[in-house]
């Protein structure tokens, strides 16, 4: 699979809602960021961007909303120009950021409001608009007290509001629900999902492989700004042989000593280990734990759990990056 | 037109916020007049010094200083409102809406106006329950307001730069105790230049803040010179315009470092 192969813009009715080809940044000390990124989304899909840490997610995003410019390489968005024709793209494109761009200071209306006027919005056709996104994300009752008093899925919801105003034909969630709970988060998948059936074209940054798996056709995973993988989360799957197997270790062991045993092992491939996470693939899940957990007590490895699992975009991920994916890690804000 | 009503619909979120600080008017208020009666009562006597030819209370002088001095020291902070929308990633949603770049820097500027517009208010009513005489009248003072806003709007958009450029709560401060306080005091605010070192009034005819308390002071007078006014407000402006150009073009620069 020639992942970097260039595509070509084409973008209008039925074609690519955005489109990246060879996209390169470099930051100042020589920190490639972006190292050759291509995209395709096609309209009315939902794109899932997934990388470790400093992988080049939120800088993609940063150039596709015309925030920030590449060195090299081209973005259009909806077939616009996003370097050559910023002010056009920006009024076709929502941007929902990472850290919840609300005016904290003002109530849910007010921000609403203000972010209608800024796109030349006003009157009667605003107010509605306002009303009609307040009811839809259920924000309605809370409407008149300053948002700072508001939960942090209500102001989550509210940042996703102010990004559909002006009705957008692309909407860009940079990790749209780090930090919620479990229920604010499936509120919000679920109106994501309602939005992605209007036809709206979502481009999805996250910390969550559940996420991108839930909600995305089409997944990117990114790593030290170049794409490893795409595909639907079928498709990178399935191109993982067999299940995963999950070994939790008693205590940490040398570097490389628990995967070389199991390297030895008929049927199991790719083990890889991270603290006392042992990772391994294998044909047949099950009939491989008795092997396995044979081999590592015959090298005095002890064992504290072994589970066996149907692959998931987890292990896409690991077997791409290398590194088991940590939700609770930050990424850097570039 | 629609920059105009960016830059107002800009200028009135910030001026709600303002509005809905209680404590924050509190200080705003407080500020000027600790100042007038501090250096009204420090300065009291320096009008016998030889040469000091006002003739009148140091009130009178001090006025037009205190005001340029309160506009610099207000508007100085500016730039704090942009590092607190950089970290809350306001601005990166304002930049990625079409408004133009200008809107945002003139839009906070316009208000750390109206908010010293108020102070200046103040001051005046102040001034003159201590005894101070205004024989230039409401004119005067007005154009006296207006010197000390140009001013106050230039030390903004410097104040807004530097936060862009930066994007450091210390670049803001630095710029306050680096640039205001000197140029402050390397005026006529509090002193006749007469009477300092031929240095100090070489550099003032330089300093746009002298320029401020200078023409505003005078048109305080009782018979302006408006060919002594007119010029150094028309240089007031320039610079102005100069300085919110230089701002808006620092949003390049923070772009690039996106």
């Amino acid at each position: 699979m020639n992942l970097d192969r260039p595509q070509h813009a084409g973008a209008g009715p039925g074609g690519a809602a955005i489109n990246a080809v060879d996209l390169v940044k470099t930051y100042p000390g020589d920190v490639r960021a972006l190292d050759g990124i291509g995209l395709n989304v096609e309209a009315g899909t939902i794109f899932g961007l997934l990388g470790p840490n400093g992988a080049g997610k939120s800088t993609t995003v940063k150039i596709l909303t015309t925030l920030s410019r590449a060195d090299s390489g081209t973005a259009h968005v909806m077939g616009v120009d996003v370097a050559r024709q910023p002010d056009r793209v920006r009024r076709m494109i929502g941007l929902v950021g990472q850290h919840g761009a609300v005016d904290s200071e003002a109530t849910g209306r007010e921000n609403l409001i203000l972010q209608g006027h800024l796109y030349g919005m006003g009157g009667a056709a605003l107010r509605r608009r306002v009303d009609e996104l307040l009811a839809r994300f259920g924000l309605t009752d809370a409407a008149g007290r300053i948002v700072k008093t508001w939960s942090g899925g209500m102001q989550r919801k509210l940042d996703v509001a102010s990004g559909l105003i002006h009705q957008p034909r692309v909407l860009f969630l940079d990790e749209p629900t780090t930090g919620l709970d479990p229920e604010a988060r499936a509120d919000l998948w679920a109106e994501v999902q309602r939005l992605s059936a209007e036809g709206l074209t979502i481009l999805l940054t996250t910390h969550y492989l559940e996420e991108a798996d839930r909600l995305a056709g089409q997944v990117a995973i990114i790593d030290r700004g170049k794409i490893v993988a795409r595909g639907t989360p079928d498709e990178l799957k399935s191109e993982l042989r067999g299940d995963a197997i999950v070994v939790e270790l008693r205590d940490s062991v040398r570097d490389g000593h628990a995967s070389a045993v199991l390297e030895l092992l008929d049927g199991v491939h790719d083990p890889s280990i991270s603290g006392r996470t042992l990772r391994a693939r294998a044909d047949d899940g099950a009939r491989s734990v008795p092997t396995v957990l044979a081999a590592l007590d015959a090298a005095g490895i002890g064992v504290a759990s072994v589970t066996v699992a149907r692959p998931s975009l987890d292990d896409v991920y690991l077997r791409h990056t290398g590194r088991a994916y940590r939700p609770e890690s930050q990424e850097a804000t570039r | 037109m629609t920059a105009l009503a960016q830059t107002a619909y800009l200028t009135t979120r910030h001026v709600r916020f303002f509005l809905r600080q209680p404590w924050f008017i509190g200080i705003y208020l407080v500020q000027p007049v600790i100042w007038l009666l501090l250096f009204g009562a420090l300065f009291k006597n320096v009008v016998e010094i030889p040469g000091f030819t006002i003739g009148a209370s140091y009130i009178d002088y001090l006025v037009p200083g205190v005001l340029v001095m309160t506009a610099l020291f207000s508007c100085g902070w500016s730039g704090m409102s942009i590092i607190e929308d950089l970290d809350r990633s306001i601005m990166d949603r304002l930049l990625a809406t079409p408004i133009h770049r200008s809107a945002i820097i003139v839009g906070l500027n316009l208000y750390e106006l109206v908010s010293f517009a108020i102070q200046a208010l103040i001051i005046g009513g102040l001034a003159l329950v201590l005894g101070a005489h205004f024989p230039g009248g409401l004119l005067g003072y007005s154009v006296l307001t207006l010197c000390a806003m140009l001013v106050g709007a230039i030390v903004a958009s410097f104040s807004d730069a530097m936060a862009l450029l930066l994007r450091q709560r210390e670049s803001v401060i630095g710029i306050n105790t680096l640039l205001t306080l000197p140029l402050t005091f390397l005026s006529g605010a509090f002193m006749p230049l007469k009477l300092a070192p031929d240095w100090i009034s070489t550099v003032a005819t330089y300093n746009p803040v002298n320029w401020a308390v200078e023409a505003g002071r005078d048109a305080l007078s009782s018979t302006p010179d408006w060919s002594f006014v007119l010029p150094r407000i028309g240089l007031l402006v320039g610079l102005t315009i100069l300085a919110t150009a230089f701002a808006t073009r620092t949003f390049r620069s923070y772009q690039r470092s996106l």
